[in-house]
């Protein structure tokens, strides 16, 4: 052993509070490493948005009854919640949407599309870019004619950040990027990235749908303009989603959804706009899903995102050092913890991805198989495919050590 | 090996590691490629009708995961020396039987792309992604 094991969580008692962890997978203990498609979530949120049904069930911001008094209660209080979670100075400046893709096409629809952005306007993103902040922004350019520039990154997986300075023009409005690479695990200097932004007159957009899970946010530290982020990935519900705004860039932003609650005064043919956030959650919202989301960020809260953080570069530490005794066996993305999030793509020489899943998958081991969502990455790497392993609060070196087994497992098969 | 391992049995390794028939088949007079969007298996198949309507050649080429390229390769050594009534009524049963192996719904799609990729070759307009 390289060096001695200081993982910071309790696992075994985290493990306990989650239902899920608890069955067997043929007969096998499930080892769940796909956390970066979507986490497992706690009894404390199952139970809160199962309590939501049976107990306050009501629509929100409209009922003069008690129950909806206390769906609206809870509801906001959610909102407050995430508001503090990500440091923002004002719960208005969160809306609730249904993932971060939506979160994104808000961006990219109201901001963009309907916003005060001219042909020939520039859009700077990267490569490494998730499809759902690859494909709103193809939108702009096909129906606004907005130049699209991708930003490249060095072969150890971080981003060309001189070849950044570089794309960046007086005509950049947008730049859109990733704080974390759901495939190379990258954490991006966002910071640096939003000031460089800033000093060119554009707005940046963050998708935080793999960062806001693992690592302390602070919007305000990063003035970020727009950041984006799911409640599915960080032990919340699914069909819940999170966009943050400035308030001037939120204000800046047309509406996606016309229909209730998003309006002021409806007439024949016309129609004002409530004040944002409600602007932009028109329809009844996931009530139970932002009220999970909520005790989501409550159970985040109480580990401490830096000690969650700190548990994972200890995981990732230990499976990055694992591999790399690995023959025939490569990983993708930076090799500095440091650097890298909880998320490890590899290729097994002689075996095709899917086929690494389905092996490990008799081992009762989950991971993800394919191009995961970021195809345009994969040719950068010119993969066809690559396994991913992605860990979280439950995951502990036991699942590692499982892996790797699974891994020499794999090798026998495809000797 | 447990069991749990019937994926991945000799026959299905064999022909993944050994394939029959790949390769290009520049006077083939059928051909037809596809791939499968979700994995990135490619499968393209190459016959040659000879003029009493039969397959006197048939060869594959791609790259994937072992259910799809072994599935290939089984199934040219099905349709080498069959009439094209024969290939004609080629159907998924008759393919999955020859592989032996159980498959979830996700690796039907991997196993069943030659079948599909055949159909195109056939110049059946239904031929859907199964």
């Amino acid at each position: 052993m390289a060096k001695p094991a200081k993982v910071l969580l309790n696992v075994p008692a985290i493990k306990a509070d989650f239902p899920i962890l608890q069955r067997k997978v043929r007969d096998r203990r499930l080892i769940y490493l796909d956390s970066a498609a979507t986490s497992q979530k706690p009894k404390q949120v199952i139970d809160a948005t199962s309590d939501y049904y049976s107990r306050y069930n009501a629509n929100v911001h409209r009922a003069i009854y008690e129950l909806g008094e206390e769906a609206t209660r809870e509801y906001e209080g959610a909102r407050e919640k995430i508001a503090g979670f990500i440091r923002a100075k004002s719960p208005n400046q969160i809306v609730f949407t249904k993932s971060t893709t939506e979160s994104l096409n808000v961006v990219a629809y109201g901001y963009g599309l309907k916003g005060k952005l001219q042909s020939g306007d520039e859009i700077v993103g990267t490569v490494m870019e998730h499809h759902s902040n690859h494909v709103p922004w193809h939108f702009v350019k096909d129906h606004k004619g907005a130049v699209l520039k991708y930003v490249d990154v060095n072969d150890d997986g971080t981003l060309r950040m001189e070849q950044y300075d570089e794309l960046l023009t007086k005509r950049t409005k947008i730049v859109t990027v990733t704080l974390c690479s759901n495939v190379l695990g990258t954490i991006n200097p966002v910071k640096d990235i939003v000031k460089r932004a800033h000093e060119v007159g554009a707005v940046c957009v963050v998708d935080a749908a793999q960062a806001a899970p693992h690592m302390s946010i602070d919007v305000q530290d990063l003035d970020a303009d727009f950041l984006a982020f799911s409640g599915h990935k960080m032990l919340g519900p699914t069909g819940i989603g999170v966009l943050y705004g400035k308030p001037e860039a939120l204000d800046a932003t047309e509406p996606l959804l016309g229909g209730g609650e998003m309006i002021r005064e409806v007439h024949l043919g016309r129609a004002s706009w409530n004040d944002v956030p409600y602007r932009f959650e028109g329809g009844t919202p996931n009530i139970a899903g932002a009220i999970g989301l909520g005790v989501a960020v409550d159970y985040l809260t109480k580990l401490g995102m830096d000690a969650v953080r700190a548990h994972e570069m200890e995981v990732t530490q230990y499976a990055l050092e694992k591999f790399a005794r690995l023959d025939g066996v490569h990983t993708y993305g930076p090799k500095d913890v440091k650097k890298k999030a909880g998320v490890l793509a590899f290729t097994i020489d002689n075996a095709h991805p899917h086929d690494v899943a389905s092996i490990l998958d008799v081992e009762g081991i989950c991971v993800r198989s394919g191009h995961h969502c970021a195809q345009p990455l994969m040719e950068r790497f010119d993969l066809p495919a690559t396994a991913r392993a992605s860990f979280y609060v439950y995951n502990d070196l036991e699942d590692v050590d499982a892996l790797v087994a699974g891994i020499k497992r794999v090798q026998e098969v495809f000797a | 090996m447990s069991a749990s391992y019937d994926l991945y049995q000799e026959q299905i390794l064999d022909h993944y590691r050994h394939p029959r028939n790949k390769g290009p088949l520049p006077d083939a007079t059928l051909n037809a490629r596809d791939s499968n969007p979700l994995c990135g298996d490619e499968v393209i198949l190459h016959l040659n009708i000879d003029g009493s309507r039969h397959a006197s050649e048939v060869r594959f080429e791609g790259q994937g995961c072992a259910i799809s390229q072994a599935s290939a390769s089984i199934l040219t050594t099905m349709l080498k020396g069959s009439s094209m009534e024969e290939i004609e009524a080629l159907d998924r049963d008759a393919l999955l039987k020859k592989l032996g192996i159980p498959l979830s719904v996700v690796r039907l799609k991997c196993a069943l792309l030659p079948l599909h990729v055949l159909r195109l070759a056939l110049g059946d307009s239904k031929a859907v992604r199964t």
